[in-house]
């Protein structure tokens, strides 16, 4: 197919958004559910990698294969690390502080399987991403 | 069927391939289909990170992980762990030199930070061969804009505003030499990409051509609509097997999609492209010779002027501009000319790529904007130089540059500046020297370089160059008087003033700059018997040096 117009091209690269989004942006599609767990050093050194592995223990343990634990960066929240942050689809994400391997347990049971997130470990986001 | 939710962007650079990174790729195909992920995650082949120094280079996608030398047999935990369960792989994260702390993103990497990505802007984040991830990062909007809104002169206007100049050495501003060759009538006029990149140690418009090819086509477009040529040429050396079949990928693509070929988004302008091939002779890119050697003459310049935006690819107005020059024009046209002018320096505008090489803890391709200076190009994104030696001196703009020592790390880098300290910013190589490097045998082995790849077309370039060789041949054998010394230096100066071209005007720079700043070097080889310093009694790799 030719592209005639500068529309048609920019419909195209519409199009196939997606394929490259995913790389740029980390967006969520599907019914696939994304924990992002706060791995600089900061958070390592608080026992994020310990949170990471209870995580990925948990969801083994509980067969629940849809989802992705993602480690990512610091969002500088020092004072309440590690940090997790739940992304579901179709929902605001949740940011969760002071997650020790302890309290994964509560988080898969009761956001993960259950859908109601964990007010209690709840932290507010207070900033916008660009 | 699930979408893909992971890609697996594996380096098919030339330094990666070697390294064995289509093994790499083909296991880590072979295990994720195996464990029935094949849906959800993809695996691409991109260009170079340029980060060579630790390929094959391996990123996740969107977790950003970036993994370091791995081997065919590395695919397995990559996939078994980071995909599967979600744990990175520790041991193959990069590790930093100085902290010796394990990195996994590709931002928090010294090597990546004062970095601005232009030129190699899709550089290991598209897949080069389809056309489609091209376009849905913005690709083609550039040219869509150029011929259906703006007229021929804006578009030059454009890059002229930008301050862009020519990234193959030279330093012309891109919009002048454009304004040029469309003022110059003719019926028929030719645009050609330089891609006959010969610098020993510069491999940036490789990178570029394997891992973007399309931005290049883009902009030759660009450029051809804006001077009315409607037949462009990319001369590429057939030395880049990979490149060029990248390039023809890319060129089938965009004809297919009628975004090379007749009436160009449905206007009145045609353009198409070929190849044509060099056979690696590194005077081919000087621009007249290069041209002969398109026509299927002898590759050896001619005199100018007439210059070629007169009388260029048989007889007709001809602009020839080098690879990164065109991959910077799409994202001018796309976000302006102020936004690309914001970077740099006064006179040089934008952002440069520089190959490391050399004595340097990151070997690689980096691209930092005009006026940071050589320090922290060296020591800061380097990585500083390997086993804690001290650095002697760096080596820039390839045989035809000098080297820059200590005192001059805090200049910052343009085109003016550089040749003032009398070397010269060239196409962006740096060969880095520590303490151990001897600099008589380093103007040797570039003396060795030109004289092999002077044309013969001038009498100085021809016969200069070589006796230039002898000299420096006889001194370090220890041969030499101080008269000697002497003679190297009038010959020098002789060969810079009098020769044809740009290649034979430069080749003594480094003969020049090594005798200014590292006399003592020269003086030592011929008051000391059995001279102790570096690398001691060199020999050379060729054997017409030898006879004479």
């Amino acid at each position: 197919m030719k592209i005639k117009s500068l529309e048609e091209l920019r419909k195209i690269r519409e199009e196939h958004q997606e394929k490259v989004s995913l790389r740029d942006h980390g967006e969520v599609t599907g019914d696939r559910i994304e924990i992002l767990i706060g791995m600089a050093t900061c958070g390592i050194s608080s026992g994020a990698r310990e949170t990471l592995n209870a995580f990925v223990e948990e969801l083994k343990k509980e067969k629940i294969d849809n989802v992705k634990v993602v480690p990512v960066g610091c969002i500088g929240y020092c004072h309440s690390e590690p940090t997790v942050q739940v992304n579901v689809p179709g929902h605001k994400p949740v940011l969760y502080g002071k997650v020790k391997a302890n309290k994964v347990h509560e988080i898969v049971e009761k956001h993960i399987k259950g859908g109601t997130p964990v007010a209690r470990l709840e932290l507010e986001i207070d900033f916008e991403r660009a | 069927m699930a979408k893909t939710r992971t890609n697996i962007m594996v380096c098919g650079g030339t330094g990666c391939l070697a390294t064995e990174s289509d093994k790499v790729m083909k296991n880590l195909e072979v295990i994720i289909k195996a464990r029935g992920y094949a849906d959800e995650v993809q695996v691409i082949r991109t260009g170079c990170f340029g980060f060579c120094e630790q390929g094959p280079i391996v990123k996740i996608e969107p977790d950003n992980v970036f993994y370091v030398k791995v081997g065919p047999k590395d695919a397995k935990d990559i996939v078994d762990e980071h995909i599967v369960k979600g744990r990175r792989v520790e041991r193959l994260l990069y590790e930093e030199p100085v902290e010796k702390e394990k990195v996994n993103k590709q931002e928090d990497m010294p090597f990546y930070k004062k970095q601005v990505r232009v030129a190699l802007r899709n550089c290991g984040l598209i897949n080069p061969e389809d056309i489609y991830e091209y376009v849905a990062l913005g690709g083609y909007e550039a040219l869509g804009k150029a011929i259906t809104e703006m007229t021929q002169d804006q578009v030059i206007d454009i890059v002229k505003k930008s301050g862009l100049r020519g990234r193959g050495g030279g330093g012309f501003p891109t919009g002048l030499k454009w304004e040029i060759t469309k003022k110059n009538e003719s019926d028929v006029k030719f645009i050609i990409c330089n891609a006959d990149e010969g610098d020993p140690g510069a491999f940036m418009d490789r990178s570029i051509l394997e891992g973007d090819p399309h931005s290049v086509l883009e902009a030759m477009a660009i450029g051809a609509y804006a001077i009315g040529a409607d037949k462009g040429i990319i001369y590429i050396r057939a030395e880049y097997p990979l490149a060029i079949s990248r390039l023809n990928t890319a060129i089938k693509q965009a004809r297919e999609l009628g975004l090379l070929g007749k009436n160009i988004f449905g206007t009145d302008f045609s353009f198409d492209i070929d190849l044509k091939y060099g056979a690696g002779a590194f005077v081919c890119g000087e621009e007249t010779a290069l041209i002969n050697s398109c026509e299927g003459k002898r590759g050896e310049p001619n005199y100018k002027p007439p210059y070629p935006a007169e009388e260029g690819y048989w007889g007709h107005p001809t602009c020839v501009n080098n690879v990164e020059t065109f991959a910077n024009i799409p994202p001018i046209i796309n976000r302006g000319p102020e936004w690309f002018a914001s970077m740099g320096t006064e006179k040089s505008k934008g952002t440069k790529v520089f190959a490391l090489a050399g004595k340097i803890n990151n070997v690689g391709l980096v691209e930092v904007p005009m006026g940071i200076t050589l320090r922290e190009i060296i020591f800061e994104i380097g990585g500083g130089i390997p086993k804690g030696k001290r650095f002697k001196a760096v080596q820039t703009g390839g045989p035809s540059g000098g080297v820059i020592t200590e005192e001059g790390l805090d200049t910052p880098i343009d085109y003016d500046s550089l040749l003032e300290r009398g070397s010269m910013m060239g196409s962006g190589g740096m060969i880095i020297m520590d303490e151990d490097d001897n600099m008589v045998n380093i103007a040797k082995f570039y003396l060795e370089f030109t004289m092999d790849e002077a044309c013969g077309r001038c009498n100085t370039g021809r016969i200069g160059t070589k006796r230039l060789y002898e000299m420096l041949h006889k001194i370090t054998s220890g041969k030499a008087r101080m008269a000697d010394l002497d003679a190297l230096k009038q010959l020098a100066y002789m060969v810079k003033d009098s020769s044809l071209c740009g290649l034979c005007q430069t080749a003594p720079n480094p003969v020049i700059s090594t005798m200014k700043h590292f006399w003592d070097e020269y003086l030592a080889f011929i008051k000391d018997e059995g001279h102790p310093q570096g690398e001691g009694r060199y020999t050379p790799k060729n054997k017409i040096g030898m006879k004479s």
